[in-house]
This record gives structure tokens, C-alpha cells and sequence, in this order.
């Protein structure tokens, strides 16, 4: 599935919940179900520093495509990170480089990507772009 | 003057009858900034539509009147601090700036290699690290007096830490994370037996009514407006006439200046001195109103209702099971620092914002004292007086909810 498919995915499952709750609750779902990193990966040059909360990430090349593992001290910060990994693992690091990411937006979760709310999330997907790049050379 | 009531007094600030995601904004995050009365948002509307103009250089009308304007804040600040002349009111652009120029002029005048500047582990950020660089680039060091578990500073750390190298104090009036009021007066003095001047951060402080310079007989006060009630970007550092005098300008530029050449500058005087180039001369202004409006409250009235609203909410929020609070000092201005047990400050920030409940969390800029308490953050609520008994509530419901979603 592209990552364009899958944003859409994600997109259509928002559509069902009805208000805030219902979507927090989800969110909380899938940061507590997830074990999502390593530990071996949960380490101090996989850290991402934001002022709230703390993401770790890691990404390895895998052939040609790039799985993301991530963690994250903070439970909503984790579910929205489970949804970023969900769209973007385990693909190209051009596609990963070309796509927009959108669905954040039309999911109505913009606000925790907003700088200000320094939760590391912001510099999270930054890092995944940067890996992308990174990778890009390699494959 | 007018006696305290709550409900009334919630009319003059026309934020608090907004609502948030849809429920009625219950703002507990006083701390970081209190909201403005309609009387200060009129002034600033006023200035710019009718008498904005450049101030201390015009010969023209606009330029004179917005300078009388600005001067008579001046007046108005030193008499709200009770300090003894109004060169010693210094505008800067907030708390920051206030201990930054001091760092930096005072610093770099007094400071030498060895010397010792001391603060305390309950320090906000801004008040630990122009210190650091300041004794970075001297070669001097930093002593920190250490608190107690309640969040009280031990005194008798202070009096061990105070020595001939100890070059000035800087401490926090009232604690931005635990709430706790520090005895500055008690410092104060026994820094001054020893002559060792001290800066004292009323950021805090300001918001709870006006703290008397000469009764304290502070060397050095900084504050910022928007804490108590005023504008943004514009602050105050109170420095006794003879220090200020005696310690260089911090930046050059307009205002600061008597008379240039490509050879020599000869500064202005105070307060001009230490305020170069065009100040936020809107901000300067609309500060007379929030001191005309601040004046003229019931202070009595409103000291008694933060005690109720402190103690309601203590109280309250114990009852919750896995709540811990942070910071237990005697003297607590009307903060309250919370943890609850197995869940992330963040994930409650979030959804108790969703319920139209804004509080602060994080470590508050103050990381050291996280670290002496073993915890990489909490939860702040930050009250004042037009806060009310049915917020603490609506709180208390609000944290229930998140617990239940989150645990």
C-alpha cells in the first residue's frame, strides 16, 4: 500500500468517532498497545528531545525500504506516533521523501504538530524525512 | 475602593467569557501570564489609534504627549514598589531582560576569577543561566542554596554558602513551579551583613499585590508586566540609585547616549542609561492602566480568596487517588505542582484542555528542580484572584476524566 493509501486509510477510520473522546480514546488505545521500539534502540542517540515529552526513534534499511520503530514517555504522543510509523514504515526512502503527509491535518490532530506544543513529534517526523535522505544514498 | 467579589470582578477581564473546545474557558495557568482588563486592552487601542508617536526625541505634539504618558508609568511603577526616585525604574522588555543586564553590567563589572554568585535549585531558567555565562566567561562559580523536601530553601546552607568571594545573590520572590514565597527579607539581610548585594525575580510576586523595595531594601527587582496584569514584552528592573549608577550601560544605541563621536561616547544618564533604542512605548503605557487598575482593588478581600482558592484546591485535589503534590512549603503563594502516579503530564495536559481546562505542564523551565525532585515534570495549576471555587471544580472533574481515560 502506498503511503498516499494508507494516509487515506487512517483518514476514513477518523470519520467514525463522533467527538473528542471517542478519538482520544483511540489514540490512548494504540499508544498503550504498542510496543513499538526495542530497548535496545531506547537509547540516549535515538532520543528526541521535545520541552513535554520525550519520542525515541529508530530506523533501519531494510533491502530498499525503511521500518521505523518508536517510542514515546507520553501515552497520546505514542498513539499518534503508532499512526505516523502505520503510514510511513516499510517504505522507499524516495516515497517517504515525496509524499505530503496530510492526514495529521484532516484528522483533526494538527495541534499536537504544532511547534509550540514541544512534544518532539514535530522534530520526530523531520527525523524520518532526514533518515529518508540519508537512506536515499544507499539504496 | 470597591470590596472583593469574585463574580463582579470576572466582568472586567473579557477573555474569561470565552469558551475553549466548546466548554467555558476555566484559565488556571495565571503563572505564565495573567489575562488583561478591559481597561488595559482600551489603552493599547487608545495609544495606537490616537497618540502613537516616537518618545524623548519629537519636538512635535504626538511625540510629547506619548512621553509625558510613558514618563508618568515611571512615576506610577516607582510608587506602586515604593522605591525612592524614579531613575531607579529601569522599562525593560521583561523578568528576562531585568537579570540579564544585571548579569552582564553588574557582572562584568564585580565578577572575577574565583568569585562565587549564589541562587537556588528552585531557580526558573532565566534566573540560573545569564549567571552561568557569566561565570563561564569570568572563571567564577555558581552556588545554588538547596531545598528542603517540602520546597523550602535550607538557610542554614545559605549563611554556610555566603563567603568574601560571593560577589552577589539572585533567588526567586516566589517560586513559578512549588508556589513557595521565599523569606527574601531574612537573605536580604544576611547578604548585606556580609555587603553582598542581591537581585530578587518578583515575576511571581507582582501578581499577589505590590512588594515595598525600601522595606525589603533589595538591591535589585525584576518583574514583568504581563504577569500582573499588563501588556507584553515590557518589564521592570528596580536597582538602588547608587549601583545603577555605578555599573556600565548593558547595550549601546539610541536613548543611552549624552553625546557620540567616532572616538568617544558619554552615556546618558539614569534611567536612560540602560534603555537604548525605542522601547515598547504601547506596552509602557497600558502599564499605567494595569497599575491604576491593580491599585485600586481590594487587596485585603483578594488575599483571603487565594488563600480559600489555595487551600480548596489542596484539598480537592489530595482526594484523588495517585495524586501527589510538589512543593509543600508553609509560605505558598496560590500554586499548586502535581504528579499523578503511572501517568504522563502531557497525556492529562491534553485532555483536561479538551475539557476547556488550561493548566501548564512540563518542567516550568526550571529542569534543576525537577531533577531534585526526581521527576521530569508536573502539572501546574496557577490561580488568582478571578478565579473561583466552582474552576477548582471543574478542575477536579476535568482531572478525573483523564485519569480514567489514561490509567
Amino acid at each position: 500500500m502506498s503511503i498516499q493509501e494508507r494516509q487515506d486509510e487512517v483518514i476514513e477510520e477518523f470519520e467514525m468517532f463522533e467527538d473528542w473522546m471517542d478519538k482520544y480514546e483511540y489514540l490512548i488505545s494504540l499508544g498503550k498497545e504498542l510496543p513499538i521500539i526495542k530497548e535496545d534502540k531506547k537509547v540516549e542517540e535515538n532520543i528526541i528531545k521535545g520541552c513535554q515529552s520525550r519520542v525515541w526513534l529508530a530506523a533501519d534499511l531494510q533491502i530498499d525500504r525503511i521500518h521505523f520503530t518508536a517510542d514515546s514517555d507520553a501515552i497520546i504522543t505514542k498513539g499518534i506516533i503508532s499512526l505516523m510509523i502505520r503510514v510511513l514504515t516499510d517504505s522507499t526512502p524516495k516515497e517517504i521523501i515525496e509524499t505530503e503527509l496530510y492526514f495529521i491535518d484532516k484528522v483533526g490532530l494538527k495541534e499536537h504538530l504544532s511547534p509550540t506544543r514541544s512534544n518532539g513529534l514535530v522534530s520526530m517526523v523531520k527525523q524520518m524525512k532526514m533518515y529518508a535522505i540519508a537512506y536515499s544514498t544507499k539504496v | 475602593m470597591k470590596k472583593f467579589d469574585v463574580n463582579t470582578i470576572r466582568k472586567d477581564f473579557p477573555i474569561l467569557s470565552r469558551k475553549v473546545n466548546g466548554r467555558p474557558l476555566v484559565y488556571l495557568d495565571n503563572g505564565a501570564t495573567a489575562q488583561k482588563p478591559q481597561v488595559v486592552i482600551d489603552s493599547l487601542i487608545n495609544y495606537y489609534s490616537h497618540e502613537n508617536a516616537n518618545i524623548h526625541r519629537g519636538v512635535h505634539t504626538l511625540s510629547q504627549e506619548a512621553t509625558t504618558a510613558y514618563e508618568t508609568t515611571r512615576e506610577k511603577v516607582q510608587r506602586y514598589l515604593n522605591a525612592e526616585h524614579k531613575e531607579e525604574i529601569i522599562f525593560t522588555k521583561g523578568t528576562t531582560d531585568g537579570i540579564n543586564l544585571i548579569a552582564n553590567s553588574f557582572g562584568k563589572q564585580n565578577i572575577q576569577k574565583g568569585d562565587e554568585v549564589i541562587i537556588t535549585t528552585m531557580e526558573h531558567h532565566s534566573n540560573i543561566v545569564p549567571w552561568q555565562m557569566i561565570c563561564e566567561e569570568k572563571e567564577a562559580n555558581l552556588k545554588v542554596i538547596p531545598i528542603n523536601d517540602k520546597g523550602e530553601l535550607i538557610l542554614e546552607e545559605f549563611k554556610k554558602l555566603l563567603s568574601p568571594r560571593t560577589k552577589i545573590v539572585a533567588l526567586t520572590h516566589i517560586s513559578n513551579t512549588l508556589g513557595t514565597i521565599n523569606p527574601v527579607k531574612e537573605i536580604i539581610e544576611l547578604a548585606h551583613q556580609q555587603n553582598v548585594p542581591v537581585l530578587i525575580d518578583g515575576a511571581q510576586r507582582v501578581a499577589h499585590n505590590a512588594p515595598d523595595v525600601r522595606e525589603l531594601d533589595v538591591d535589585f527587582y525584576v518583574f514583568s508586566l504581563h504577569k500582573m496584569f499588563g501588556p507584553t514584552g515590557i518589564g521592570i528592573l528596580y536597582g538602588k540609585k547608587a549601583l545603577l549608577e555605578s555599573i556600565p550601560p548593558y547595550q549601546g544605541g539610541g536613548d543611552m547616549i549624552k553625546t557620540v563621536s567616532f572616538e568617544k561616547t558619554t552615556y546618558n544618564e539614569l534611567p536612560h542609561k540602560f534603555e537604548a533604542g525605542t522601547p515598547n512605548i504601547a506596552a509602557g503605557i497600558a502599564t499605567a492602566a494595569a497599575l491604576d487598575y491593580i491599585n485600586a482593588l481590594d487587596w485585603e478581600g483578594i488575599h483571603k480568596h487565594e488563600t480559600e482558592l489555595l487551600a480548596y484546591a489542596t484539598k480537592c485535589l489530595k482526594e484523588i487517588d495517585g495524586l501527589k503534590i510538589i512543593g509543600e512549603a508553609e509560605q505558598k503563594a496560590s500554586v499548586i505542582s502535581f504528579i499523578v502516579e503511572g501517568i504522563h503530564a502531557y497525556d492529562i495536559g491534553v485532555i483536561i484542555d479538551k475539557m476547556g481546562v488550561a493548566v501548564r505542564t512540563g518542567h516550568h523551565c526550571t529542569q534543576p528542580l525537577m531533577e531534585r525532585f526526581g521527576i521530569l515534570g508536573t502539572i501546574r495549576a496557577s490561580f488568582t484572584f478571578y478565579n473561583t471555587k466552582e474552576e477548582v471544580d471543574l478542575l477536579i472533574s476535568a482531572l478525573q476524566k483523564a485519569i480514567k481515560m489514561l490509567a
